[in-house]
């Protein structure tokens, strides 16, 4: 096989996922993988204190920006494949939420997308996070400045999406 | 102007009451920030979803948007607080 197109997923979807499937997925029938990196984001409880996480999306816009960043990815770290799964709708302590795989020649590209990609994904894909307590109370989550912070060291080093 | 169709996300769909409708904006309405000063003077849950237009969020047909971005053109607009996803 030579020079074969970048493999890229992109799914956003309120069913529960399988991260080992998907990174098993982008790999398929490729023999010029050198390394894969799969990141998995779950849902975190605080002492029972959450009962539902509740994942709100804009549908549409969700998967466009997603598939923005992964094309970003792609041509950034010359990436062989990328993978994003995002889960919307109501979501436990202990399931996942986010997973995101990257493949490439060699480890540094995978392990660096896989990060760009998550600090993007957190700060520009259109979701938003409503905790529903254990005690019967609702609060939305609110942004985190770190998260923010994550970001520019991408724009730090030369890179900006054009919507920034 | 052409009719828009207006869209709300999370707390801002709450206050406001609901998540979508369309309007026909004024004249004189040309770029996201004069589009949150008029919806602003639309009522009490506006005014309480944009009581902190700084931090409110916009997107044109689906697309990231800045305050001074120009809405020729748009059909879709929508505002969320920032993102909470990942």
């Amino acid at each position: 096989m030579t020079a074969a197109h970048p493999s890229k997923i992109v799914r956003v979807q309120e069913e529960p996922f399988d991260s080992a499937a998907l990174a098993a997925e982008l790999s398929a029938g490729r023999t010029d993988i050198g390394a894969m990196v799969t990141f998995t984001g779950l849902c975190r409880d605080e002492n029972g204190a959450l009962a539902v996480l509740e994942l709100e999306h804009y549908p549409g816009m969700a998967e466009e920006e997603i598939g923005r960043l992964a094309t970003e990815a792609v041509s950034r770290w010359s990436l062989i494949g990328v993978a994003v799964v995002h889960r919307f709708g109501p979501i436990r302590p202990g399931e996942m939420i986010v997973a995101v795989v990257t493949a490439s020649v060699h480890r540094q590209a995978a392990f660096e997308a896989a990060s760009f990609l998550m600090d993007y994904l957190k700060t520009s894909a259109p979701f938003w996070k409503k905790e529903h307590r254990a005690d019967g109370g609702d609060a939305w989550v609110e942004a985190r400045a770190t998260d923010e912070k994550a970001m520019d060291r991408w724009r730090a080093s030369g890179q900006v999406l054009p919507h920034k | 102007m052409a009719e828009v169709k207006l869209i709300y996300f999370a707390w801002l769909r709450e206050r406001i009451g609901h998540g979508e409708e369309t309007a026909v904006l004024p004249p004189g309405i040309t770029t996201v920030a004069e589009l949150v000063s008029w919806l602003r003077g639309r009522g009490e849950g506006y005014a309480r979803a944009f009581a902190q237009p700084d931090i409110v969020r916009a997107a044109i047909d689906r697309r990231h948007s800045r305050p001074d971005t120009p809405l020729a053109g748009a059909r879709e607009i929508a505002f969320f607080p920032p993102m909470t996803g990942g």
